[in-house]
């Protein structure tokens, strides 16, 4: 997505415009090649009006200088009107819904020529009839012949909405259907994956002592909305509770909540008995939570410091990293040594930066650092994404091992394989409430997938 | 955009011979920018240059040249304390000047004689300057407020206040100057015969500098406080998932800013001119940002660069000698600083390159290396 609309360069392949081979090196070129994108996220100013936003960067200008706001108003109205999206140009941003900024952000690729359109999750922030009120503006789209790439999580509406169906997991292409001939439960077993890993004869290690409970918790966003609504689980040590999902309805929220970097109204948060919610995410983690964050580059590492330092961070207040107020270089050392060694991370030594080491290797060396030091709950988000195999199995294998040790964990992940091995207890997430809970010895993929994507709820 | 800034404000390591490269180059090019503009002017650079140094090197400008650098080192720390926790404190300034004001009118008042006068001055600069930095501070945590912006407006509040005092409160009238009631003989700073071969003392707070540049270092580099902050300018985002508190984080930095600052003015007031007046020296607090640019936040750095910023100052007036405007000597400095960070830029690009290359090396040759050191 990011290479069609020329933000990341391939590193093989070739794209064809109508046929055409083309190569883009800036979101300009895609943007001349007639590919407009929809982000996620709306780009759009909230205190300018609907059209300044729309022309804003590809201004119409009249004697070179001057805006010429009646051509860009007249233009933007034509294209309203043709594609019945009901724009109007002189609207604040701020005043406007959520459905109507999105028919400014479809307006704003329209107007500048693009004939092929990528919306990303169009549907994750509207409401149910926001979303069919997209669809009949996507449909009038199409019948004026447009192209539409439209990226969902969520199986009814892609088959309700498009002509044809291409699954794509962990990056590769593994199917390509019409939706006439797919069932919702195929598409999900396509999405997930049909093969379970190989059924794993292991002993159940959970215990009946709760590491980690949490009764009515719930987050809310800046404007009041809940993304986490109500949720409520026990973790006991030696159990690995999953939390399966399709990524963006909550998970994120959840764990932040968890670890004290987010405010949240819970009914209680313990762990080991003691009432944490007050508790500084400082004192959560000296308390014993470690935390592998879903972004290692944003949360989990100081990319452009040396691993040593690296191992100290979220550590700060226990040996063998400090000694009081003065940080122990020695042992901080020493011990990085060690995690280097056991966690098996390539690299030429301690003093490098962690920018410089590859994804698995910085996720090694993160799961090390949190497995120090005793902890009673690790928080696992995403703990393999975006690593090599090799790294994979032995995150797997270390996460086992803590959890034979009495580890209970937390595991949030988007990778079913991973969820279905590991977990003790699964749990699914929708929409910030667990709607599912389901025995991860005797699920299949489609009943996980249908319940994760709201196709079938209630498995 | 922002790992730029991270190596503009020397968040990013250097190490080995690269950390000295990199302003070595950078003064050269400014020398051969500044001979540029020599020529177009049509002065001989080499003149110009030699004038500079010959200057330079006499015993008493070098006294000279200490003496100012000890007050551009301090407000360079002022600064750095900040700029490695991506708090731009563009307030030293006024934090400086109001602090040397409520420090001389409370000195010149002598309510306690000799060396405690000497303390208490230090003590009220320090707090004054700490407490006007924690506005700036509270105003970015509470309120939003960018340091940039609140800083800066705080700066011309301190400019009036400090008129406000000094005419209604502390001011004496000598001559045609109105400035604070002179500071006791008693409190005076010694200064010390630190350069033989010229009566001009070294000013006492040269001490004060070097101690401050020590503790800079070791706090930062050697105490949980000081990874805390590093990590939290580093990225804020791993700090908070760290358990950083980073609006305490900001506060306390700020504050810590501030009260260094507020020592800026202090070589001056209890070592040279003994009164805060209208000849007090301003935009002090400015002078160190450009000398934590050019040190790269490093006190070892910022040490060269204040003494090289002093020196360029002191012997600027030289130039006129030689009918060379004394501002050649801005140029240059202005020069040095762009310098710097255009090489320490390309330094660091060539050293990721390199050092991505020599990871990728390792790894890739063979895996037998920890095996064999595994058996050894």
């Amino acid at each position: 997505m990011k290479i069609l609309y020329g933000m990341q360069r391939p590193d093989e392949g070739e794209i064809r415009v109508n046929g055409s081979p083309v190569g883009f090196h800036t979101p300009a070129d895609a943007i001349s090649a007639g590919i407009g994108m929809v982000h996620q996220h709306f780009m759009l100013a909230d205190n300018l009006t609907v059209l300044e936003n729309v022309v804003l960067g590809s201004e119409p200008r009249r004697g070179g200088l001057a805006l010429d706001f009646a051509a860009a108003r007249k233009k933007i109205k034509e294209i309203s009107d043709a594609y019945g999206l009901g724009v109007r140009p002189d609207a604040q941003v701020e005043d406007l819904g959520v459905g109507d900024r999105q028919r400014v952000e479809i307006l704003k690729v329209l107007y500048r020529g693009a004939r092929i359109l990528i919306l990303d999750e169009p549907t994750a922030v509207l409401v149910p009839h926001e979303v069919d009120e997209l669809f009949d503006n996507l449909r009038g789209l199409v019948r004026e012949g447009l192209t539409i790439l439209f990226i969902s999580h969520k199986l009814d509406e892609v088959l309700r909405v498009a002509d044809e169906i291409t699954v794509i997991r962990r990056g590769t292409t593994v199917a390509t259907v019409n939706p006439k001939d797919v069932t919702s439960r195929k598409l999900a077993e396509l999405m997930v994956g049909s093969e379970l890993p190989s059924p794993e004869t292991r002993e159940s290690t959970v215990t009946d002592v709760v590491a980690l409970s949490v009764r009515d918790l719930t987050v809310r966003t800046g404007d009041g909305r809940p993304v986490v609504e109500n949720v409520s689980f026990d973790i006991h040590r030696g159990e690995v509770l999953g939390i399966a999902g399709v990524e963006g309805n909550g998970q994120a929220e959840l764990v932040e909540a968890i670890m004290g970097m987010r405010p949240c109204e819970a009914g209680a948060l313990t762990l080991g008995g003691a009432d944490i919610s007050q508790w500084s995410t400082l004192r959560r983690r000296a308390g014993g939570i470690g935390y592998i964050p879903e972004d290692r580059h944003r949360h989990g590492l100081l990319l452009e410091s040396p691993l040593w330092e690296n191992r100290i961070l979220g550590h700060q207040t226990r040996r063998p990293n400090v000694r009081g107020p003065w940080i122990d270089r020695a042992g901080a050392r020493a011990d990085t040594r060690r995690i280097v060694e056991e966690y098996d991370v390539r690299t030429p030594g301690i003093d490098v930066d962690a920018a410089t080491l590859s994804g698995g290797n910085q996720q090694k060396l993160i799961v090390g650092r949190e497995m120090s030091g005793d902890p009673v709950l690790l928080i696992a988000s995403h703990p393999t994404r975006g690593v090599d195999i090799g790294a994979q199995a032995a995150i797997w294998d270390h996460l086992r091992t803590a959890r034979a040790a009495g580890l209970a964990v937390l595991l949030i992940s988007a990778d079913l394989d991973e969820l279905i091995g590991l977990s003790d207890t699964l749990k699914v997430i929708l929409r910030g409430r667990i709607v599912a809970d389901v025995d991860p010895a005797n699920v299949t993929p489609e009943q996980l997938g249908s319940a994760m994507t709201g196709a079938g709820e209630g498995v | 955009m922002n790992g730029f800034v991270d190596r503009l404000l020397g968040r990013v390591r250097l190490g080995g011979w690269l950390a000295v490269a990199a302003p070595v180059i950078a003064v050269a090019f400014a020398v051969l920018i500044t001979s540029v503009v020599l020529l177009i002017a049509g002065s001989d650079p080499v003149e110009a240059f030699t004038t500079l140094a010959d200057y330079g090197t006499q015993p008493r400008s070098m006294a000279m040249i200490l003496n100012t650098g000890v007050m551009y080192y301090i407000s360079a720390l002022a600064v750095a304390v900040g700029f490695r926790m991506n708090l731009f404190n563009i307030g030293v300034d006024g934090q400086y000047r109001l602090a040397a004001v409520v420090a001389a009118g409370l000195g010149g008042a002598a309510v306690v004689p000799g060396v405690l006068n000497i303390v208490l001055v230090v003590v009220v600069a320090v707090i004054v300057g700490a407490l006007w930095a924690a506005i700036a501070g509270l105003l970015r945590v509470y309120r939003g407020v960018s340091e940039v912006i609140s800083t800066i407006m705080l700066n011309a509040i301190a400019t009036g206040l400090g008129s406000w005092l000094v005419s209604e409160h502390f001011g004496v009238l000598t001559g045609n100057d109105l400035g604070t009631r002179p500071i006791p003989d008693d409190a005076h700073m010694p200064g010390i015969p630190l350069i033989a071969g010229t009566p001009v003392l070294v000013n006492g707070f040269i001490v004060v500098a070097v101690v401050l540049g020590v503790a800079y270092w070791v706090v930062l580099n050697r105490t949980r406080f000081g990874f805390e902050l590093r990590a939290t300018g580093k990225s804020e985002s791993a700090a908070v998932a760290s358990g950083v508190s980073v609006k305490k984080m900001i506060v306390v930095t700020m504050v810590m800013s501030g009260a260094v600052a507020g020592l800026i003015g202090m070589p001056e007031l209890l070592g040279a001119s003994y009164k805060y007046s209208n000849n007090f020296p301003a935009g002090l607090g400015f002078t160190g940002i450009a000398i934590a640019l050019l040190g790269r936040n490093n006190p070892v750095g910022m040490a060269v660069g204040a003494l090289l910023w002093s020196f360029l100052d002191n012997s600027s007036n030289q130039l006129q000698l030689l009918d060379i405007s004394k501002e050649i000597v801005q140029i240059m400095q202005g020069v040095v600083v762009l310098s710097v960070i255009i090489a320490y830029e390309l330094v660091h690009r060539y050293r990721i390159v390199a050092e991505q290359r020599r990871v990728s090396r390792e790894l890739a040759a063979p895996q037998e290396a920890p095996k064999a050191g595994a058996a050894a």
